[in-house]
């Protein structure tokens, strides 16, 4: 039996990216909050409710990229200039806010310079990742190995679309994780946002789903022709058995299932995406077998991934655990 | 401008990028090990100085470390935005050593940081010390999978070229233990140990001139200048080899770093001079007879060669190499002398009380970062026009776009970094100037688990304990 090695590596790139986009989606989203709610206390609050754990969730983006470059590493070289200026705001935004996390408690007079930096960092990052994803749907032109479109293709009504609609998911995300971590005005804030965050990010999951078809006749087939749509039909309906449960969760002031729900909505959009994708690495020019590296790098990565994966999994699982429960203002966690 | 191209804008970038970058892991490597020492320390001899040391040592951790995460991630998308060609061609062999960095590094430092900085109270003691044990392992890890990376380009080894022009592995242990790795590895750990020991030095011999009863401020200085004593000459000799070694495999480097263009046998060891690539000599030079060939072939005779050697277009510039090379080994015999000099009045039994010896370890505080900026700017400008040393060149290995993208990029890059990283070293210094207490954050009793400073949560009691500097009589 051969394996389809470039295909194993698709699911654990998806997998990486998809851990990193709910893992930092609500930390981000924590970030994208922070105008939102007043009062240094509440913001300490809200920023240690994610202080251990964040560097571990955006390792996931370094898993992914790293990853894309050792087993895609065409897509990585077509994919990263085709993204360039989003991917730098990315990582303009990412630095912010990641040393926020340590500045904002070096100083008491600046501090309001570093909630600055933590929540512009966290909504720049959010936004500069829905834009670059929204400019991967759009198609990427290809000449040979290398990238052959213009500087600006990224930037369309669509990309900013999928911009703002990435960064108010994370902020739906960073809201149902306040009303799971906190309690108090914390979590009543969390509440209120979440309230209008959650009809707003169906919202705009029914605008970007309903736009996708028409940026290309492939998606469209992919999506409306016999016998995708056997699979793919279930995905928006799971979306909406979601969204019920979110908002329900929501109003009969749950902790719990709204945080879950959030997390599911995300999952099924990134289901969506798959199904969209799918078998193009790079969408419309690139399959994932096109773009992947030869056997023995593959097999060779993919026997560390086997062993190192599940371990990582469980000593992050480890650390979540170490820092379950409420975080409160003043002490910690109880 | 011809000279503003794409191209230079680029490199310029990625220099930029990539030495903002390794100051931090020179420093985190170091100071993980050290974090683990004094953790090892406290749990063996039950000794208020010891955890005071740890907890005052990990607040300057975490900031750096932070510094050194954030600009890492910056470096690993940067290689397929700016240099996507490079990426296409070395990613089947270097990907997977960067990949095998990712899982066994940095998910290790990231999964127990956490643990590490906010954890004692909840995990105990012990579990704690593992915490920090695998904190210091994952940046070894680190080090260990990008030297690898780095020294392939170097001196590649155990490859073969597929269709699609791509660098494809024929023997992975031969990619990984490449010729000048191991050499590389020995340096680069070395240096990490020595930037952390002189800095750590540097800071005890502050707070001795404040206060020679110190008994933290005792220790640190004390494993700081054994430390020097020890690792400088190791250092040195690593040097040597590792000197050796590039001389095998890229002796165009070696001839810009001691400043030959001519081939000769009994070669002079250059000291000093101003290269003058132009008429292909080097002016006004100091240099010992016959001493060039003696370190490089151990031969009062032998011949080395000169860059003359070599085609115009393959010669690296000589003029930063002989120059940051010479800062280099300059420093390297600098901390030899204050090793020697900390091990004398030890012995003379005044080493905590010695003023001079003092103020020259917290003049040499940075000069770890410079050395090892130096070291690493010599070894990547003395490898130029290669990326990839022989095989693929640095013009050749960069992605097709637009100057302006990339000069927007670098300027937002040098704006960004001189603010973030210029108040985060500023914070790091204000935490070094504020003197190593008896029961340093975290541990007062009744306090909550959180301590100040690192961590968020007291943040009411830690506003008001902050700038302890500022409170506390210099005395
Ligand atoms: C504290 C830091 C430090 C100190 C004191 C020294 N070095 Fe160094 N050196 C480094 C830190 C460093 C480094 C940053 O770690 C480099 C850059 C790349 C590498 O592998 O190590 C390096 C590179 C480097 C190279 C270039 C190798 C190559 O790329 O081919 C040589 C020949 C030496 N060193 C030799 C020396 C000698 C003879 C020293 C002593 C007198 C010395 N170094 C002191
Ligand atoms: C181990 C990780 C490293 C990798 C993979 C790496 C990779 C590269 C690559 C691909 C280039 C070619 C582009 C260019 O010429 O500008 C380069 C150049 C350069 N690198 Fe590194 N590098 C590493 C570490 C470092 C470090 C730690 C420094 C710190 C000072 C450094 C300093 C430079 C400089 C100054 C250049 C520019 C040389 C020139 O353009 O003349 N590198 N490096
Ligand atoms: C092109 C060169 C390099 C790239 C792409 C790179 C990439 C990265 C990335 C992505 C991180 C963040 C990891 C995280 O999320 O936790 C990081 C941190 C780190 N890197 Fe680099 N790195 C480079 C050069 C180097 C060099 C030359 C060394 C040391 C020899 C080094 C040692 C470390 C260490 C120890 C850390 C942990 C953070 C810290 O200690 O500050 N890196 N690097």
């Amino acid at each position: 039996m051969t394996l389809d090695l470039p295909l194993i590596w698709a699911g654990l790139i998806a997998f990486a990216v998809l851990a990193y986009v709910i893992l930092d989606g609500f930390d981000l989203g924590v970030g994208i909050l922070f105008p939102l709610v007043r009062g240094e206390r509440h913001r300490d609050e809200m920023m240690n409710s994610v202080a251990p754990v964040w560097d571990g969730n955006e390792t996931w983006l370094v898993l992914g990229g790293g990853g894309l470059f050792a087993v895609f590493p065409l897509a990585f070289a077509i994919i990263m200039p085709a993204l360039y200026a989003p991917i730098m705001a990315m990582l303009l935004g990412l630095v912010f806010r990641g040393v926020a996390f340590e500045f904002r408690w070096k100083t008491r007079r600046g501090q309001f310079l570093w909630d600055w930096a933590f929540a512009g960092g966290s909504i720049l990052a959010g936004f500069a990742q829905g834009v670059a994803l929204g400019a991967l749907v759009q198609g990427i032109p290809v000449e040979g190995r290398a990238y052959a479109g213009g500087w600006w293709d990224w930037l369309t009504p669509f990309s900013l679309l999928t911009g703002v609609a990435l960064t108010v998911g994370y902020g739906l995300l960073g809201a149902t994780w306040l009303i799971l971590k906190t309690e108090g005005h914390v979590q009543r804030r969390a509440y209120d946002i979440a309230f209008i965050a959650a009809p707003a990010t169906i919202l705009l999951i029914g605008l970007v789903s309903l736009w996708t078809p028409f940026l290309n006749t492939v998606y469209a087939t992919r999506w409306f022709g016999w016998p995708h749509v056997l699979l793919a039909i279930p995905v928006p309906l799971a979306v909406l058995g979601v969204s019920y449960v979110l908002l329900r969760g929501l109003t009969e002031r749950r902790e719990l299932s709204p945080f879950l729900a959030s997390l599911a909505l995300f999952v099924l959009c990134f289901i969506g995406l798959g199904v969209s994708f799918f078998p193009h690495i790079v969408p419309n020019s690139v399959t994932i077998w096109a773009a992947a590296a030869p056997d023995n790098s593959l097999t060779f990565l993919l026997v560390g991934a086997a062993v190192l994966i599940p371990l990582i999994l469980a000593y992050t699982a480890y650390a979540y655990w170490v820092f379950r429960g409420k975080v409160n203002s003043v002490g910690g966690y109880h | 401008m011809e000279s503003f191209d794409a191209l230079t804008l680029a490199r310029i970038q990625f220099a930029f990028t990539v030495s903002f970058h390794i100051i931090f892991p020179a420093f985190t490597i170091g100071l993980a090990s050290y974090l683990a020492v004094l953790n090892a320390l406290w749990l063996r001899t039950v000794q208020g100085a010891y955890l005071d040391l740890f907890n005052y040592w990990k607040k300057i951790f975490a900031v750096a470390f932070g510094m050194g995460v954030v600009s890492g991630i910056v470096m690993s998308y940067q290689i397929g935005t700016n240099w996507s060609v490079w990426s296409d061609k070395v990613g089947p062999v270097l990907g997977p050593l960067m990949g095998y960095e990712v899982l066994s590094a940095f998910f290790l430092e990231a999964g127990f940081l956490g643990v590490m900085l906010f954890g004692r109270e909840r995990v105990g003691p012990k579990l704690h010390f593992l915490a920090t044990l695998m904190v210091a392992l994952g940046t070894f890890m680190s080090a260990f999978w990008i030297l690898s990376v780095n020294s392939w380009m170097q001196t590649p080894a155990g490859y073969a070229i597929n269709e699609a022009g791509q660098f494809i592995a024929t023997d992975w242990w031969a990619v990984i233990f490449n010729p000048s790795f191991p050499y590389r590895l020995v340096h680069m750990l070395l240096a990490a140990y020595l930037t952390t020991a002189l800095v750590v030095g540097a800071v005890g011999a502050l707070h001795l001139l404040r206060n020679r009863a110190n008994p933290a401020a005792r220790i640190m200085f004390s494993m700081a200048m054994w430390m020097a004593a020890v690792v400088a000459p190791l250092q040195i000799a690593a040097g040597d080899f590792h000197g050796l070694n590039t001389l095998e495999h890229q002796p165009a480097k070696v001839a810009a770093m001691e400043g030959h263009f001519d081939t000769h046998a009994g070669a002079p060891l250059i000291l000093f001079g101003i290269p003058n690539a132009a008429e292909g000599r080097i002016d006004y030079q100091v240099s010992i007879p016959y001493l060039g060939s003696l370190i490089l072939t151990h031969q009062w005779d032998g011949v080395v060669r000169g860059l003359n050697e070599w085609p115009a277009d393959q010669r690296p510039p000589v003029g930063i190499v002989f120059w940051s090379f010479r800062i280099m080994v300059g420093i390297g015999f600098a901390m030899l002398g204050l090793g020697a000099w900390g091990l004398w009045l030890r012995y003379r039994r005044r080493l905590y009380d010695a003023p001079w010896l003092h103020r020259a370890a917290i003049a040499m505080g940075p000069s770890g970062f410079v050395a090892v900026l130096a070291g690493w700017i010599t070894t990547e400008v003395g490898r130029q026009p290669w990326t990839v040393y022989g095989l693929l060149t640095t013009a050749q290995s960069a992605s097709r776009i637009d100057a302006a993208a990339v000069g927007a990029s670098l300027l937002a890059f040098i704006i960004v970094y001189f603010i973030l990283f210029g108040a985060g070293t500023f914070y790091i210094l204000r935490l070094m100037n504020a003197a190593p207490h008896s029961h340093e954050s975290g541990l007062a009793p009744g306090q909550p688990i959180r301590a100040a400073g690192i961590m968020p949560a007291p943040a009411m009691a830690a506003k008001d304990a902050l700038p302890t500097a500022e409170k506390e009589p210099v005395s």
